[in-house]
């Protein structure tokens, strides 16, 4: 094997079960074919899943940080979305295999003595690993768990666990709910976190107003590569400086290729987490895969992780 | 052995207590090395030959009453597992499960994940590579007016040649004439500092005489880092103040804010002078490397690297473990210190080839001087850049670094380094 098959290997993950969560929610239980540690995450984290179609997707991890080679994500099959959840419904079984990038994390879990989450609909899924942590520290917490219909809605077991600390509430049974009534007065270090779609998340500003500005925390399910399709077709590395031109196959990064032509550039984690091989990008459209950049940053395509990150476009121009 | 070695002195008694607090595993090769002796600590390479020849991953020391892993795949999986190697109890001998603290523990250094998670993730944007660009400019003029410095001050004069102690005269200064700016100090006192480092790197190891001999000192030290770290000490506009702006966003606390500025001031520091003069006592070593740097100024990275790789100015920390865990057919004990020497695993024939060199045709990437995963050195872009700055002045100015003298070891129980470095520069 060379060190290209070895190292592009590592974005590969397996799927090693899928667990039906709901009538429209399955969960996939990702691995690495040799069970190696997969990459540091903290809740709130997702990653960027690259569907065997070449689609990009993100999901929050949803599973166990103290179990270090698996990672989770439960998918909910939304039939007039862009196809990517229909893909992994329907095509993606046990022993079928997906690439990823990051685990990137816009919604961290800050310090606070009381946590209020809300889920709407399939954002419990970020929610899951806050409240295990919540749990973890023995801190107050409350979940209001929003759905139209309880029959899609996953994980509904969390109320026979905490009766006292879960709310489930289906509009279809039981039309809207007031979440200023159902935050109240919380305790004063607390904060809420929310995950859900956009006109829940347009809602929590005023239904906070009375707290802290600093108390809410949401994350949107948003798609900022919704359109970016992964090729597998071979581009080629410009090196602006020396103007060297490499050949680097589909589905390769950076650093290997440059590696194996000879040139190599300083990395340390190999995992697009310590930012130590950071290069500037002169032209060309990046393939990011690296847990350090945010969605805006990663817009302005100007520079890359290039142990994990690769290219969308024909060809790369770097500043080496 | 005597009774006041367990008295309640914060460091641990060490060797002469050592009950095996266990049933020794026979599957594991014990050897009877003190890494804390100071011949070890002068000059650590050949035992760190010992310990990874040894037939196993892992080896005991009942010096200690620890395990320890040399090797390189065995230290890495050590850093990076921290589901089963706590760093909350302690990265030094200590317990902290059996023993106090000498301090309150740092959030990030002695913390494990969920309460480690907040403060890294804030110190890890506030010091990330791109927010340090703003410094690049201030920082390579500093070194530029070092540099100059040197070679224009008559008193080093010798014939062409320019002498000086680059310990004291370079590794020493630059640091302190960017970094303190760079936290936001303000308030003078920096010679605390050094002084502080290099007392909280030999507070990892056991109670010998490099702790000791600074406890009667090391108090108004202390005192004088704690005043350092509240909101109002710090000028807005640094990383001190980057700090406490978090903690008004409540990503951290505002308890947490200025522990997170003590640790700039703990880690910050020394690892920076040391590693400075790893790469010129290397770059002194090696003249030929030195002309070749010169003739190819790109590779200063390469060179600082590979300067960690063989001089790890870190070369030890502690892990604890949280269950019992196996490492190849040995089992640890729940509970259990175990003692990671990064060095070693640096020079490791099994991941290196003639692991000994100072050779610039070598990647050295993946190198453990800075750690791996959830704890690797927060502040490595920091050290790259104060490095890389002085480098770059240095190779402008300077066409050739020889020894004027043999350099004298400093002896800390974590730190590998230089006391002085009496070198001779040709300016060019």
């Amino acid at each position: 094997m060379t060190a290209v098959d070895n190292a592009s290997n590592s974005d590969q993950l397996v799927v090693t079960q899928r667990l039906d969560r709901s009538t429209s929610v399955t969960e996939f239980v990702l691995e690495r074919r040799d069970r190696r540690r997969l990459p540091d995450w903290a809740p709130g984290a997702h990653i960027d899943v690259v569907l065997p179609s070449g689609k990009i997707r993100q999901y929050s991890l949803c599973g166990d940080r103290w179990a270090p080679h698996q990672y989770r994500i439960a998918v909910q099959r939304d039939d007039l979305g862009g196809g990517g959840s229909v893909e992994l419904h329907t095509e993606l079984k046990p022993g079928d295999t997906i690439s990823f990038g990051g685990p990137r994390n816009n919604f961290r879990l800050a310090p606070a003595q009381s946590y209020r989450f809300i889920a709407g609909g399939i954002g419990i899924s970020a929610l899951l690993p806050m409240i295990a942590q919540a749990n973890l520290l023995g801190l107050e917490w409350q979940l209001l768990y929003l759905g139209r219909n309880l029959e899609r809605m996953a994980y509904q077991e969390l109320q026979e666990r905490y009766p006292e600390r879960v709310t489930v509430h289906a509009s279809q049974n039981a039309g809207r709910i007031s979440i200023r009534e159902w935050l109240g007065s919380p305790p004063d270090d607390t904060m809420v976190y929310a995950c859900g779609p956009e006109s829940l998340l347009e809602a929590l500003p005023e239904a906070c107003s009375d707290l802290p500005e600093t108390t809410l925390r949401t994350e949107r399910f948003t798609n900022t590569m919704a359109d970016a399709i992964v090729s597998s077709e071979p581009y080629e590395i410009k090196l602006q400086r020396s103007g060297r031109v490499v050949e680097a196959p589909g589905n390769t990064s950076v650093v290997d290729v440059l590696a194996n032509a000879g040139v190599d550039v300083i990395t340390s984690c190999s995992q697009g987490v310590c930012g130590t091989c950071e290069v500037d990008v002169l032209a060309g459209e990046i393939d990011h895969r690296d847990a350090i950049l945010d969605d805006d940053e990663r817009a302005t395509n100007t520079c890359m992780f290039p142990c994990v990150s690769r290219s969308l476009s024909e060809r790369l121009v770097l500043d080496l | 052995m005597t009774t006041n070695a367990v008295s309640k002195c914060p460091f641990t008694g060490a060797p002469d207590l050592a009950p095996a607090s266990h049933e020794q595993q026979v599957d594991v090769p014990v050897l009877l090395e003190d890494p804390f002796e100071e011949s070890n600590l002068a000059d650590p390479h050949p035992m760190h030959k010992r310990l990874r020849d040894a037939d196993a991953d892992v080896v005991y020391l009942p010096a200690y009453d620890i395990y320890a892993v040399a090797r390189y795949e065995a230290v890495l999986d050590t850093l990076e597992n921290w589901q089963d190697y706590s760093s909350a109890a302690g990265v030094g001998l200590s317990n902290f499960n059996k023993e106090e603290p000498w301090r309150t523990p740092s959030l990030l250094l002695e913390a494990d994940p969920p309460k480690h998670d907040a403060p890294r993730a804030t110190l890890e944007k506030i010091l990330g590579a791109r927010q340090l660009r703003r410094f690049q400019t201030d920082w390579t003029n500093t070194a530029h007016r070092l540099v100059d410095g040197l070679l224009t001050n008559a008193q080093h004069q010798t014939a062409r040649a320019i002498e000086l102690d680059a310990v004291t005269e370079i590794s020493e200064v630059y640091p302190l004439s960017v970094f303190p700016d760079a936290v936001g100090l303000q308030q003078g006192g920096l010679d605390n500092l050094l002084p502080y480092g290099n007392f909280a790197f030999n507070a990892f190891g056991p109670r010998n005489r490099l702790v000791t001999d600074e406890l009667d000192t090391i108090g108004p030290v202390m005192e004088w880092v704690g005043q350092q770290c509240p909101r109002d000490a710090l000028n807005p506009d640094s990383f001190g103040g980057d700090i406490w702006r978090a903690a008004d966003q409540r990503n951290i606390t505002e308890e947490q804010a200025p522990l997170i500025v003590r640790s700039l001031l703990t880690a910050g520091v020394d690892t920076t002078v040391y590693g400075i003069s790893a790469v010129l006592y290397h770059l002194a070593s090696n003249p030929e490397q030195y002309a070749r740097l010169r003739e190819q100024p790109q590779l200063v990275r390469r060179v600082f690297e590979e300067a960690l790789r063989l001089e790890s100015p870190v070369q030890t920390f502690f892990r604890t473990t949280t269950r019992k865990v196996q490492i190849g057919d040995t089992t640890l004990p729940e509970n259990q210190k175990i003692l990671m020497f990064l060095g070693a695993a640096n020079r490791d024939p099994r991941r290196w080839d003639n692991a000994d060199d100072f050779d610039l045709d070598r990647d050295p990437s993946g190198h453990l001087a800075f750690g791996s995963g959830a704890h690797q050195c927060v502040g490595q872009h920091v050290a790259r850049l104060e490095a890389s700055c002085v480098l770059d002045a240095l190779i402008e100015r300077v066409e050739g670094i020889e020894f004027a003298a043999p350099p004298v070891r400093k002896i800390n129980n974590t730190l590998l380094g230089w006391h002085s470095l009496p070198l001779r520069f040709i300016p060019a």
